[in-house]
C-alpha cells in the first residue's frame, strides 16, 4: 500500500511539473491520425521516414535553419537514418560522404596560404549553417531569427506533434483574402471559422456568431498553433480571440514541394510527418538504445525486488512487528 | 544507540591488528550491523535509505559528467549536447543526474513529511532534525547552481529572477548579489562559480549526512509508536539484516520508479524551454523553478502588498526564506509531550491539511498567480466613448454584437472602443495567500497550541505490546483509521 502511496505521490509530482506547461496561447498540436510511430515506450524511428525527412530539411528547411548540434557522420551512426552495418564508422559509409560533398562549407583549417577555403562538407563536419551569424539570419527574415532545429523538438511543447501541427496548422487560402483598408493599405484577413484546424477557439467561444476576422500583420503569419496572442490583430469578440498566434516564417509546405527519391508522394502531411520525425530522431539520436537499454534495466530490478521481497518475508518471519 | 555494547569480534589477525590502531570495522559493524533497531518502523522509515542511494547516484554521475561538460556561456549548452550525444552513455549519465535531483527531492519530502508525522524532532533528537534542515537547505542551494549548468533559458532566466531576490534583501542584498553573480550581471562568471559550488555543497551534503547519521546513532530510532526503546531484547533487532534487507527492497522499488522515468519519460519533469540555449535578450513567457521548488515560489509571490516601509518584493523573499527557517525552529514550536500523530487525533487531521497545503502551494507555483481558480461572474464587454459634453462615458454589455451595435450608434467622432472588464474572480494569488497563512499558522500557532489543549489517545506501554496481538500492519501505519 505504501508503495502506491510513493508511486501516487510521484504522479503527483509529475502532475505539478506537468501544469507548469499548461501555459501558452497555442491551440493543442494534433500528430498525425495514426500518431508517430516512436512515441510508444518500445516505439522505434521509421527509417525510411526519417531519410525522407532529412530530404525534406536539406531542400526546404536547411536554407533557413541552421542543425549546429549534428555532424553529417550522425546520419550513418547506429539509428541513424542512412546506417549500414557494413560501415560501422559512418565516415566510411560512401552514401554519407556523398550526403555531406552535398554541401559547400567554410573549411575551418586555413590552406597553405593562410586562406580560407569553400570545399565540400565531410561527414565529420557539421551541419552547414545557412548564414554567417545572427545578424546576417535577422536580415534575411525580416528581423526573426529562424531557431536552430537540433532540438526543437524537445525544446517545444509536444514534441514532434507541435511540429507536424505547425507545419500542416497554416490556413488554407479559402480562409484568407485580402482588402484595402479605408487608409489605403493592404490588408490580409483570414477568416478564424474557416482554418481548418478543431479547437482553435476557446471553449464555449466560436461558432456562436462572435467568429472575427484576424489582419495578419505584414511579413508576419497567422498559424493556430503558434503560441501566441493574436487579441491585438483581432476584429471581434476580444474575450474570445482564436488561439495561436503570428511568426515570421511563412508557409513552407506545398504538396509536390518536394520530390522524394524513393517515390513516395509529397503531400504536405507525408512531408511534415517526415521531418518532424527527422527533428524527433535529431534531437535524441540515443532514443532507441534509452528504450531498449530501460526494458533490460526495469526488467532486472523486478526480479531483484522479488528476491528482495522473498528475502524480507524469509527473515522477518519470526519477529512480530 | 550508543548506550549497548559493542558485539564486534575482529576475527582475523588483521582486523585484530587494525581495531587496535583504528577501530574503524568495528563502528561500520556498530553502526549498521549490529545496531538495535526498533523492530516497528514502517515503509516511511526506509527513506534515510533511499536518500544516501540518491545522494550517492548524484554524486557519481555528477563527477562524470563534470569530466565532460564546459562551464562557459559560448559552450555550456553545447558541452551539455555533446554529452547527450558523443559520450558513451552520456545521454544516461545526464538523464540520471536530471531525474535524480527530482527523486532526490521527493525523497526528501516524504522524509521530512515522515518526520512530522511521527515527531521525529523532539527530544532528544532535535539535533538530528536541525542537521536534516540544513541538508535540506544545502540540497536547494545545490539544485539552483545545477540547473544553472545547462545553460538554457530556465536555466539563465532562473537564476536571475533569484539573484535578483537576494539583491532584494536590505543592505547586505546587493553585495551578496554581486559576489555570486561575479560582476554586475549574470554572465561567465557567474556560471563558472555556480560550477564551482555545485561540485563543492555535494560534498558539504555528504560530511552533514555522516552528523546527521551520528546524530541518529545517539538517540536511536524514532519509530511509529513515538515510544522509545525501553528492554533492547523485545523492542528491536539488528539493523542487519533486518532493515538491510527491508530498506533494499524499498530501494529497488524506489530504483524501479526512478528507471521509468529516466528511460521513458525523462524529459516530463523538466521545461522545454531549457532546450533552448540562454539568450539574455529574450525572457520565456513564464519563468517557473523546477518543481520541487514550486511551493517556496508560490510563498514568494502571494505577498503582492507593502507591510509599512517594507515593500512586497521584500516582504515576499522574508517569507520565503522564513518559510524555511521556520523548519529549524519545529522540535521548540511543538508542545505536545505525544511524539506520534497515532495518537493525537486532532494534530492528526491539520497535519493532512499541511500535507495538502504544500501540494496545493506547488500547483499555485506552477501557473500564472492571475488565473482563476474559481471564476465570479463573466467577463463583459465595455463600451468606452466621448459624449456630447466631452467626458469619457462607458457602458457594459454582455454580448458582443450588442457591443458592437452601440458603438456604432454613437458618432464617428466620439472614438469608441470596446474593452473587456474582466469579472471577479477567486484567483490563484489569493488561494496562494491563503495557503501560506495555513503554512506558517501550522508551525506558529497550530502547533505550540494544540500541544497544550489537545487530549492525546493512549499511547502503547512500549514497542513490543504494540506490535503483539496479531499481524499489524505497519505498512498502513498512515492511513487515516488508525
Ligand atoms: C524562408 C526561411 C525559412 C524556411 C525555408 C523555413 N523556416 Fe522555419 N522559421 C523561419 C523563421 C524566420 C522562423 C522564426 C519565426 C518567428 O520566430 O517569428 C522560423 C521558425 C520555425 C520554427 C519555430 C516555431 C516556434 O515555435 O517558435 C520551426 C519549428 C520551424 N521554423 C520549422 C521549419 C521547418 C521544419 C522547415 C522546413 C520544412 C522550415 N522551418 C523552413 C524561416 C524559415
Ligand atoms: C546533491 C547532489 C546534487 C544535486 C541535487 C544536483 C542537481 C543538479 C541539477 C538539477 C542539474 C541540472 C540538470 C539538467 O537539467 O540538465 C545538475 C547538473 C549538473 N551537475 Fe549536479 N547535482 C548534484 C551533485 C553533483 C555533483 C557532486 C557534481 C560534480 C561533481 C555535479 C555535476 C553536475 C554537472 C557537470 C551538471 C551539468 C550537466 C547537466 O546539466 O546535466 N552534480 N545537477
Amino acid at each position: 500500500m505504501s508503495i502506491l502511496r510513493i508511486i501516487a505521490a510521484g504522479a503527483t509530482a509529475a502532475a505539478l511539473a506537468g501544469s507548469a506547461f499548461a501555459a501558452g496561447g497555442g491551440a493543442h498540436p494534433h500528430g498525425p491520425a495514426e500518431g508517430f510511430p516512436f512515441e510508444s515506450p518500445l516505439g522505434k524511428f521509421e527509417k525510411d521516414s526519417v531519410q525522407r525527412g532529412y530530404q525534406v530539411y536539406k531542400e526546404v528547411c536547411a536554407s533557413c535553419h541552421g542543425m549546429k548540434l549534428l555532424s553529417y557522420r550522425n546520419l550513418g551512426e547506429k539509428g541513424g537514418p542512412f546506417y549500414d552495418p557494413e560501415y560501422p564508422n559512418a565516415n566510411d559509409n560512401p552514401l554519407v560522404k556523398a550526403l555531406a560533398a552535398e554541401n559547400e562549407i567554410l573549411d575551418p583549417v586555413p590552406n597553405e596560404f593562410g586562406e580560407y577555403d569553400f570545399r565540400p562538407a565531410r561527414p565529420s563536419d557539421p551541419f552547414r549553417s545557412p548564414y554567417a551569424n545572427d545578424a546576417m539570419a535577422a536580415t534575411a527574415n525580416g528581423g526573426a531569427i529562424p531557431p536552430d532545429l537540433s532540438v526543437i523538438t524537445k525544446a517545444r511543447h509536444g514534441g514532434a506533434n507541435y511540429l507536424y501541427s505547425l507545419m500542416t496548422g497554416y490556413p488554407s487560402q479559402e480562409a484568407i483574402s485580402y482588402e484595402t483598408s479605408p487608409e489605403g493599405e493592404f490588408l490580409t484577413v483570414i477568416d478564424p471559422s474557416l482554418v481548418r484546424s478543431s479547437g482553435i477557439y476557446a471553449e464555449g467561444a466560436g461558432g456562436h456568431g462572435d467568429v472575427g476576422r484576424l489582419i495578419q500583420p505584414l511579413g508576419q503569419y497567422y498559424n493556430p498553433y503558434m503560441p501566441g496572442d493574436t487579441t491585438a490583430q483581432y476584429e471581434g469578440d476580444p474575450r474570445h480571440p482564436p488561439k495561436g498566434g503570428f511568426l515570421a516564417m511563412p508557409p513552407q509546405l506545398t504538396d509536390g514541394r518536394v520530390t522524394y527519391l524513393d517515390g513516395t508522394e509529397a503531400t504536405v502531411s507525408q512531408m511534415a510527418y517526415d521531418v518532424a520525425q527527422f527533428l524527433a530522431w535529431a534531437g535524441e539520436p540515443k532514443q532507441q538504445n534509452r528504450k531498449s537499454l530501460g526494458l533490460a534495466t526495469i526488467a532486472y530490478l523486478v526480479f531483484f525486488a522479488l528476491l528482495l521481497w522473498f528475502s524480507y518475508k524469509r527473515i522477518w518471519r519470526k519477529v512480530e512487528h | 544507540m550508543s548506550g549497548h555494547e559493542s558485539t564486534y569480534k575482529p576475527a582475523s589477525g588483521f582486523t585484530r591488528w587494525l581495531d587496535d590502531r583504528l577501530p574503524i570495522v568495528r563502528l561500520a559493524h556498530d553502526s549498521f550491523v549490529d545496531f538495535p533497531t526498533p523492530k516497528n518502523l514502517n515503509y516511511w522509515y526506509t527513506f534515510g535509505g533511499i536518500l544516501a542511494v540518491c545522494l550517492a547516484i548524484q554524486i557519481i554521475t555528477g563527477v562524470v559528467l563534470a569530466m565532460h561538460y564546459t562551464p562557459t556561456v559560448d559552450e555550456g549548452f553545447a558541452s551539455v549536447e555533446r554529452i547527450m550525444r558523443d559520450v558513451p552513455y552520456g545521454w544516461l549519465l545526464r538523464y540520471v543526474h536530471a531525474n535524480g535531483a527530482s527523486f532526490f527531492f521527493l525523497a526528501v519530502y516524504i522524509h521530512m513529511f515522515r518526520g512530522l508525522y511521527y515527531g521525529s524532532y523532539k527530544a532528544p533528537r532535535e539535533v538530528l532534525w536541525l542537521l536534516g534542515c540544513i541538508i535540506f537547505f544545502l540540497m536547494i542551494a545545490t539544485a539552483f547552481l545545477g540547473y544553472m549548468l545547462p545553460w538554457g533559458q530556465m536555466s539563465y532566466h532562473g537564476a536571475n529572477v533569484i539573484t535578483g531576490l537576494i539583491g532584494a534583501l536590505p543592505i547586505i542584498g546587493e553585495p551578496i548579489q554581486t559576489w555570486l553573480m561575479g560582476g554586475p550581471s549574470i554572465g561567465n562568471a557567474t556560471l563558472q562559480r555556480f560550477f564551482s559550488l555545485h561540485y563543492l555543497l555535494p560534498f558539504m551534503i555528504a560530511g552533514v549526512v555522516i552528523l546527521h547519521i551520528w546524530a541518529l546513532h545517539v538517540p536511536g530510532n524514532n519509530n511509529p509508536t513515538g515510544v522509545e526503546v525501553k528492554e533492547v531484547k523485545k523492542d528491536t533487532v539488528p539493523f542487519h539484516p533486518y532493515y538491510t534487507v527491508k530498506d533494499g527492497f524499498a530501494i529497488v522499488v524506489f530504483l524501479i520508479v526512478f528507471a521509468i522515468f529516466v528511460f521513458y519519460m525523462p524529459t516530463v519533469l523538466g521545461h522545454a524551454d531549457n532546450y533552448i540555449e540562454a539568450n539574455p535578450l529574450v525572457t520565456p513567457a513564464h519563468i517557473v523553478p523546477e518543481w520541487y521548488l514550486l511551493p517556496f515560489y508560490a510563498i514568494l509571490r502571494a505577498i503582492t502588498f507593502d507591510i509599512g516601509p517594507i515593500d512586497a518584493k521584500l516582504l515576499g523573499v522574508i517569507a520565503m526564506f522564513a518559510s524555511i527557517a521556520v523548519l529549524f525552529m519545529v522540535p521548540w514550536l511543538d508542545t505536545s509531550k505525544v511524539k506520534s500523530m497515532r495518537y493525537r487525533p486532532v494534530a492528526k487531521q491539520f497535519f493532512f491539511g499541511f500535507v495538502a497545503c504544500s501540494l496545493l502551494l506547488g500547483w499555485c507555483g506552477a501557473v500564472n498567480p492571475d488565473d482563476p481558480v474559481i471564476p465570479l461572474g463573466e467577463d463583459k464587454l465595455l463600451v468606452s466613448y466621448t459624449d456630447a459634453n466631452g467626458f469619457v462615458a462607458t457602458a457594459e454589455f454582455d454580448a458582443y454584437e450588442e457591443a458592437v451595435a452601440e458603438v456604432e450608434s454613437l458618432p464617428a467622432d466620439s472614438g469608441a472602443s470596446i474593452s473587456v472588464q474582466k469579472a471577479p474572480a477567486f484567483r490563484f494569488v489569493h488561494l496562494a495567500q491563503i495557503l501560506t497563512v495555513y503554512y506558517f499558522a501550522y508551525f506558529l500557532v497550530i502547533l505550540p497550541l494544540l500541544g497544550l489543549r489537545e487530549k492525546p489517545k493512549n499511547e502503547p506501554e512500549s514497542i513490543h505490546k504494540s506490535v503483539l496481538g496479531g499481524h499489524k500492519s505497519s505498512d498502513a501505519a498512515l492511513a487515516p483509521a488508525e
